[in-house]
């Protein structure tokens, strides 16, 4: 079928579908899901502004449903989510006028490709690493002295909380007495432009800056990037769609996968450990990895 | 699997194909209907564009909220029943 905007044929079914599985993944690990949903539009032959812009609009949809389910489960720190608007709104700005200057070179595609596969497979890797770290250190506990929140990077996350720079706020939800309003600020900044950059709600950044350099326990994590993602993907939607980046179509039925597919994913964090939602989470940015590394050398042809 | 658990999914998977159904109703709609109507907005338009693709997504994310959410309450209620 042939979607206008962006001059595409691409099956809706199939769109659905992916909108399917990137909903459960997103609702469970409290990401947009582009590290999947961008690379699958790549596949489909979508141009890669359009991939972008694209995959902000249908994460804005999908990150609605889940992140009212979250709220019911008391997994969302408004406050933190506020704070982390202001920091988001101007990366993904930066992040946009990125992406207007790399179209005027016609290496979008290499660059945004490259950057990505180069981001997605650090974050497994760091993942990995960390999460490994954890269960050897849980390991000799015994079962009732293990925190099910437990992460190796815990010591960092303290000492960026005891950074010294007023104004402080106090986060009661997350457990956080004290902590600068600039850390949180510089933290979401960095999601933001890696959001209007590669597409998405960038959660696979937030998410675990979220939890290894703010200190936030895991499911407060989900929830709040879920809020977070429906501020920056919104935002970066309306940015996009003005510099005709967005196909609005591909995003709707995409969308309606997404919507069944959140409430699955949000529902079954319920029956999750942190450290397990951690070692789920490690495969998932490597299989995007893969779909854009697969675009990118057989010269972006759709299936 | 803890017995809560098979329960959800036992639930989704009730109302997956009835949700299923809506969608590609819906899906026919928006795609026949509104497909030409935006492009047209796309070229011509672009703020105009812009507020509606914000607006149309926000939209179908309330609505279908709500859809999935009555759809897992009617699902369950019955099953209760």
């Amino acid at each position: 079928m042939l979607f206008p905007i962006s001059g595409v044929h691409i099956n809706p079914a199939l769109l659905a579908l992916v909108g399917f599985v990137v909903g459960v993944f997103g609702g469970f690990f409290g990401v947009g899901g582009s590290f999947l949903a961008g690379p699958a539009l790549f596949g489909f032959g979508v141009p890669m502004n359009f991939v972008v812009g694209t995959d902000l609009a249908h994460i804005v949809g999908k990150s609605i449903v889940a992140a009212r389910k979250h709220r019911k489960l008391g997994n969302i720190d408004l406050k933190l989510g506020g704070i982390m608007a202001l920091g988001t709104i101007g990366g993904v700005e930066v992040g946009a006028q990125f992406i207007q200057y790399l179209k005027k070179t016609a290496q979008i595609d290499a660059v945004v490709g490259i950057s990505f596969i180069v981001i997605l497979v650090g974050i497994s890797s760091f993942m990995a690493w960390e999460t490994f770290q954890t269960i050897k250190t849980r390991r000799g506990k015994a079962p009732a002295a293990r925190a099910p929140d437990a992460s190796a990077f815990q010591h960092i996350a303290k000492k960026l909380q005891r950074w010294g720079l007023p104004p402080y706020v106090d986060l009661p939800v997350s457990g956080i007495k004290r902590i600068s309003v600039w850390t949180i600020v510089f933290v979401s900044f960095f999601g933001g432009f890696f959001s209007g950059f590669l597409g998405g709600g960038a959660g696979y950044i937030r998410m675990p800056s979220m939890i290894y350099l703010l200190g936030i326990p895991t499911h407060v994590a989900v929830g709040t990037d879920l809020f977070e993602i429906i501020i920056s993907a919104g935002y970066g939607t309306f940015s996009h769609a003005l510099k005709g980046n967005v196909d609005i179509l591909i995003a709707l039925v995409m969308h309606t996968g997404g919507a069944i597919g959140a409430q699955l994913g949000a529902t079954m964090t319920q029956y999750f450990t942190g450290v397990r939602i951690r070692v789920a989470f490690i495969p998932l940015p490597l299989i995007g990895a893969a779909i854009i590394l697969h675009g990118l050398l057989t010269g972006h042809k759709a299936p | 699997m803890k017995p809560s658990l098979r329960k959800v999914f036992k639930s989704f998977s009730i109302e997956l194909p009835i949700y299923a159904g809506l969608a590609v109703v819906y899906v026919f709609l928006v795609l026949h209907f509104l497909a030409e109507w935006l492009h047209q907005v796309f070229t011509k338009n672009r703020p105009m564009y812009a507020l509606l693709a914000l607006g149309l997504i926000i939209g179908q994310g309330y609505v279908l909220e709500l859809v999935t959410r009555g759809l897992l309450g009617l699902v369950n209620g019955k099953k209760e029943k």
